[in-house]
């Protein structure tokens, strides 16, 4: 139906016939600059911060849990599938749901917790961003519907920016159904050009490198 | 132009309040837009520039083998790719999907094509609930109205009439601080999402090796939308078309800055095809409707194709001088500002407002803000010609093609041309002081003229003319 009409359309347009190729668009254009893990972690910090995200450095794995149980007070929270939070002991923390792999569970926990708390792939240290792809280990709804989102990065996964990301997961699709990148906690200026945090998705995130 | 255009333009010049919120929200974007390209913040940001026009030129000029390929890989992963050649192709699948999964409600995040196609009127008409769920399309939705700019639908209003609005319309007690309003929307819309059964987006930019959806936002809404719902279907015109996720590079860097001044928007979502197995939530089902609408006319068209390589970003609007003043809802159709300019007649054809290619001082700042590099000043010369051609073959515009020919006349020949400055000297009107005329006498005012001079003021004229000097020297 329609798919052949448009795309004849298409064609006569351009004047161009059916199945003719295509010589290669122009080449990729990706710069990965040189920068070290302490420079690397330091802009990610100070982008993220700038946000008006928050930001720690945990030294070990129980730093990182007693950051988040901080985080918490005691608030109830949904913890990811991600093996970093087990490791961490952070799924262990009063009030921490995790280990649900059921849609319809883990859309009502996360309508009513306090937290949502994840992994993420990668993190982008120029912009500040967290990169997360849907996995049995990562549900979307976690670091969505939760006022406040705690992720944990391993050091080893801050990449210096999008194009390293794109470099080194040139296809994404191959890989999962949704990557999404996060820079900051949710926000809006729609009306007066007045900055609310907090629209729809977290108005507060916390991220830890570890 | 129109009677109608001429109006709006008036009632938005004549409204001051207006005026200072059109000026200053597109003051604060450009402002946001200038500090993120410096070179320090985008090192590169011409150099994207080049290589983005370069990267959508190769796109668009080869789209049939870029749309098959993106429909190929879509279905791969489990989507489906459906085209339609107009609005009506649109409703009509959305329509006959939610009958058959028994959908009541619908929930929706920005998008300018399904506002080209009036998806929201055509569904309710039909009594499906489509609720939009980006704060600013909200509210327009709630005032039934278009949005005001691309990327900031709400941008005329001001919290006194948000307020006024949701009292109004959610029967909330009024409330004018803005904060508040925008969690009064949250909790209204967060139920949506909740319960929705179809979310349907937009696109940013459709991947054709990846089969790819992505959208950017800064709210959160978009991916709710997409994800929440057990169905999603996203709607893009198919000039939205580029060749690989490693272009996003490119183009989420030049996005994000000439729309908000921002290096990544808040959020930017990949998405491609359903969730599978094993992913613990999203989609279950994935449409691509790809829209014509009007697009592979402008395709046809080797001088004005790069009509279609715009992403949307609303730096043209913030920067044109014309849309500062006389605002969004001027504007003829749903696409304002220079951009707006120029694909209204193209999709519509050039006598849906004549007046349109014409409302521009062609200053050419659109031109040099375009992240795409699209030459708007140039498409909209050739559509004044268009316009004029039209005229020419409906025999109207007599008097204007005479008056041209006597001018082009005069100037070729030196006396005649002297004889006519010395008359119109004589005759043209003088302001006490030697200051600027700002009103004219009718007896050299006639109607043609008149709604020119409506707008300017004139010089007042010297007392010996530039041959007269150069005579005398």
């Amino acid at each position: 139906m329609s798919r052949d009409h448009v795309l004849h359309k298409v064609r006569t347009a351009l004047g161009r016939s059916a199945g003719q190729p295509v010589e290669g668009p122009p080449p990729a254009r990706l710069t990965v600059p040189e920068a070290g893990i302490e420079a690397r972690i330091e802009s990610f910090r100070a982008r993220i911060e700038a946000l008006a995200g928050k930001t720690h450095r945990a030294e070990s794995m129980e730093d990182a849990r007693s950051y988040v149980a901080d985080v918490l007070l005691g608030r109830s929270a949904v913890a990811s599938n991600a093996p970093i939070l087990r490791q961490c002991g952070i799924t262990r923390i009063a009030g921490v749901e995790s280990g649900i792999t059921d849609r319809v569970r883990l859309r009502e926990l996360c309508s009513t917790a306090a937290c949502g708390i994840t992994g993420a792939d990668y993190a982008l240290a120029d912009t500040g961003t967290l990169v997360m792809l849907a996995s049995p280990q990562e549900g979307r709804m976690i670091s969505l519907l939760p006022p406040t989102h705690i992720a944990i990065v391993e050091r080893a996964r801050l990449l210096t920016g999008l194009d390293e990301l794109l470099s080194i997961l040139p296809r994404p699709a191959e890989q999962t159904s949704s990557m999404v990148l996060i820079t900051g906690p949710s926000r809006t200026a729609d009306i007066e050009q007045i900055l609310v945090r907090g629209v729809h998705g977290p108005g507060e995130i916390h991220v830890l490198v570890v | 132009m129109s009677a109608l255009f001429d109006d709006k333009i008036h009632t938005t010049l004549a409204d001051s309040k207006l005026q200072l919120a059109i000026y200053t929200a597109t003051g604060r974007l450009i402002e946001k837009r200038r500090k993120a390209i410096t070179p320090e913040g985008c090192p590169d940001y011409q150099e994207l520039r080049t290589h983005a026009n370069a990267v959508k030129r190769h796109t668009i000029d080869h789209l049939d083998y870029y749309l098959e390929e993106f429909a190929r890989n879509v279905e791969a992963h489990g989507g489906k790719v459906v085209f339609c050649k107009d609005a009506q192709e649109v409703a009509d699948f959305v329509l006959e999907l939610a009958k058959e999964r028994g959908a009541e409600l619908i929930v929706k995040s920005k998008s300018m094509t399904t506002e080209e196609v009036d998806l929201n009127e055509r569904l309710e008409h039909h009594h499906l609930e489509s609720v939009e769920t980006d704060l600013g399309e909200y509210l327009i939705q709630l005032a039934h109205e278009r949005p005001y700019h691309i990327v900031a639908p709400a941008l005329h209003k001001t919290r006194e009439q948000v307020a006024d609005l949701l009292t109004e319309r959610l029967g909330v007690a009024r409330e004018t601080v803005i904060e508040k309003q925008t969690m009064i929307a949250r909790a209204v819309l967060r139920e949506k999402f909740l319960s929705a059964d179809i979310g349907i987006s937009g696109a940013n930019f459709l991947v054709a090796d990846s089969g790819a959806v992505v959208l950017v936002e800064n709210e959160g809404n978009a991916r709710l939308t997409t994800s929440a719902p057990k169905i999603h279907i996203a709607v893009a015109g198919i000039e939205k078309m580029i060749p690989r996720a490693q272009d996003l590079g490119v183009f989420l860097k030049l996005l994000g800055r000439s729309a908000t001044g921002q290096p990544l928007t808040v959020y930017a979502s990949f998405l491609s095809g359903p969730r599978r197995a094993g992913e613990i939530d999203g989609p279950d089902e994935f449409y691509v409707v790809l829209l014509d609408n009007g697009r592979t006319k402008v395709l046809a068209d080797r001088e004005k194709r790069e009509s279609l390589y715009c992403i949307r970003c609303g730096a043209c609007l913030n920067h044109c001088p014309v849309y500062r003043k006389i605002g969004g809802h001027s504007f003829p159709w749903v696409y304002s500002g220079p951009i707006g300019a120029i694909l209204t007649p193209q999709f519509l054809g050039i006598n849906h407002e004549p007046g349109l290619p014409f409302a521009s001082s062609l200053c050419g700042a659109c031109a040099e803000v375009c992240p795409v590099k699209i030459d708007i000043p140039k498409i909209l010369l050739e559509l004044r010609s268009e316009v004029k051609q039209a005229d020419q073959r409906q025999g109207t515009g007599r008097l204007e093609r005479m008056a041209f020919r006597v001018w082009a006349w005069v100037m070729r020949h030196p006396h005649i041309y002297e004889l006519a400055g010395m008359a119109a000297a004589s005759l043209a009107p003088t302001a006490d002081g030697g200051g600027w005329v700002r009103s004219v006498s009718s007896a050299i005012n006639p109607a043609p003229v008149r709604a020119w001079l409506s707008q300017r003021d004139l010089p007042p004229s010297p007392p010996k003319s530039f041959r007269q000097m150069w005579r005398e020297r």
